[in-house]
């Protein structure tokens, strides 16, 4: 088995380029430290259900920016548990009660004008907010946190994975090494498994700066975080690394960023993309990094489990499973055997 | 211990080899001559299994290639030194030396690095190496797990005439344990000290021999009159 012996040697070589380290860890936390400094709140499309509301209200709301349904109270409550509406606006012994879904704080001072003026009493007052998920002091920084996580371990593994293979087909060494008896699956192996140990320890040290340093909102379960990250890094460093065939060196890598990069930013959920047309939103179904944003926002904000990301579990093994086995077929170019 | 018959092969619609006919017995020092772009290089890749060739066979040991259980029977060194700069010698030799070798690694990693002259240099990191301690111990890679036959891709090329002699006496000491020895070059007095000599420009094999026939055929005594009438002015 010659898979640790790739693995290993990889290993070693990050021992001695600490630069390659630094970027893999220390970049991340620097930028989303930056991020937590500026970013800013701004508006978007919200959806609202109203339960047993008087119709005027109702009318008011509609007239408004917002899509107001109404629904029954269990209906509504599952929607929002799921995160389909952001808000439910409900009596409960004659008082109104404004239930803010809680995990995306971009809308939230949009929904409570909106009810303020529809009902023409003071929210906080006479109106009770709740939050499903989240607390009022979500900003987006929490809300777009779990994605920036997920993102920057997905670029940082994609750049540093896919530059170390192109060097080894520029310097000759994965030539070389074909000459020995390996297969070819065990040096892509080799390479998931060395740096796969890497990437664990990359995403401890990225997530726990986050939720302990910077203080990012996390209600879920830590090793959960992990394991979705350790996911979006592995298909990072498969896509990276096949990739990395049709570069002819590491500036034809650095180019394939904003063609294979920057998309997954704006379709991946950092921007809302739910008022956009279907088959733009359908461009995100294709990307790795949405489904792992996805998930690390449902486990960070809403203390979802694996059972409830099934899918987006499954579409991330299906990209890595995809993009290793072809892998494995582009090395046929250096060696049929 | 090394047979090609027929042996064609194109990048694209440029003919890099065409027909190519030779073979390497046992025990012997065969040369591969020729100008740069002449094919050595492809012609080496082809024997050593990387490139399928379009049209022939490759034999190593009777057997068709490729083929992985032969991956284990041969030395390879490529003309560009492929090596991690970043990791010591030592842990270069033990990356390559761990798919071939369980027991008796680092005994035979020792050996080798002994008969390069590497042992005191082990622990440096390659990228300090000078080129000639480069291609030593690409040398070192390819003889560490003690194949029969060696595919070397110009081993001494930008060596000084000292590092060449020592690694020649080395090929002589290598040849007596009865190993087969293949290697390009593009230097005269290299070819000179092979058994046998196949001259290849523009794809194709235009003399064989020895270079003492070769003398003898052409009454003169240098192998760069040879070189002249076979190869033409204009190379």
């Amino acid at each position: 088995m010659n898979i640790p012996v790739v693995a290993k040697r990889i290993l070693l070589q990050f021992r001695r380029d600490k630069r390659s380290v630094a970027l893999m860890i220390v970049a991340p936390m620097l930028v989303l430290t930056l991020l937590w400094l500026v970013l800013d709140t701004d508006d978007r499309l919200v959806e609202i259900a109203v339960v047993e509301a008087p119709e005027a209200v109702y009318e008011q709301l509609a007239s408004g920016r917002m899509e107001v349904t109404i629904l029954d109270e269990e209906t509504a409550r599952e929607q929002l548990n799921n995160a389909e509406i952001d808000a439910l606006l409900k009596w409960e012994e004659a008082r109104p009660i404004l239930l803010l879904e809680g995990s995306d704080p971009t809308n939230h001072e949009l929904i409570k004008t909106a009810v303020q003026q529809a009902m023409g009493m003071e929210i906080g007052e006479s109106v009770r907010v709740d939050y499903w998920h989240g607390t009022e002091d979500m900003n987006i920084f929490h809300y777009t946190g779990p994605v920036l996580i997920g993102f920057f371990i997905f670029f940082f593994v994609f750049i540093v994975g896919g530059v170390s293979f192109l060097r080894e087909r520029t310097q000759g060494t994965l030539e070389r090494v074909l000459t020995t008896p390996i297969h070819r699956y065990e040096l892509v192996g080799g390479y998931l498994l060395g740096f796969g140990l890497f990437t664990i320890l990359q995403s401890i040290l990225i997530v726990f700066y986050s939720v302990y340093v910077l203080d990012m909102y996390m209600v879920g379960n830590l090793w959960r975080v992990l394991f979705i990250t350790l996911l979006l890094a592995l298909t990072a460093l498969s896509l990276g690394t096949l990739l990395s065939a049709y570069a002819k060196n590491e500036f034809q890598m650095i180019q394939f960023i904003p063609l294979v990069i920057v998309p997954q930013v704006f379709f991946s959920g950092l921007f809302p993309v739910e008022g956009l047309a279907g088959w733009i939103q359908l461009i995100g179904n294709l990307m790795p990094l949405t489904y792992g944003a996805e998930a690390l926002r449902g486990i960070m904000l809403r203390n979802e489990n694996l059972g409830d990301l099934q899918w987006q579990v499954f579409m991330l093994l299906v990209f890595f499973l995809v993009f290793t086995a072809l892998n494995v077929k582009a090395l046929k170019r250096h060696r049929k055997l | 211990m090394i047979e090609l018959n027929g042996v064609s092969h194109s990048f694209g619609n440029i003919k890099v080899l065409e027909d190519i006919n030779l073979s390497v017995d046992k025990g012997e020092v065969f040369g591969l001559l020729g100008p740069s772009g002449s094919g050595k290089t492809t012609l080496v890749r082809i024997m050593t299994g990387m490139i399928v060739p379009d049209e022939g066979r490759v034999r190593l040991r009777d057997q068709e290639m490729p083929k992985r259980s032969l991956m284990k029977r041969f030395g390879y060194m490529a003309q560009e030194d492929a090596l991690y700069q970043e990791l010591t010698a030592w842990e270069n030799l033990d990356f390559f030396a761990s798919f071939y070798l369980r027991k008796k690694k680092k005994e035979r990693m020792e050996h080798v690095l002994h008969i390069t002259g590497l042992t005191e240099y082990k622990e440096r990191p390659v990228f300090k190496f000078s080129g000639g301690m480069k291609r030593r111990l690409s040398l070192a890679i390819a003889l560490v797990h003690n194949p029969d036959i060696l595919i070397l891709d110009e081993p001494t090329t930008g060596l000084d005439p000292v590092l060449r002699r020592s690694i020649w006496s080395e090929f002589y000491q290598l040849k007596e344990n009865g190993k087969t020895i293949l290697i390009t070059t593009h230097a005269l007095d290299e070819a000179e000290k092979c058994d046998r000599l196949a001259m290849l420009r523009g794809g194709k094999v235009i003399a064989a021999g020895s270079p003492g026939e070769w003398k003898k055929e052409l009454r003169t005594d240098s192998l760069e009159d040879v070189f002249l009438h076979y190869g033409g002015g204009d190379i």
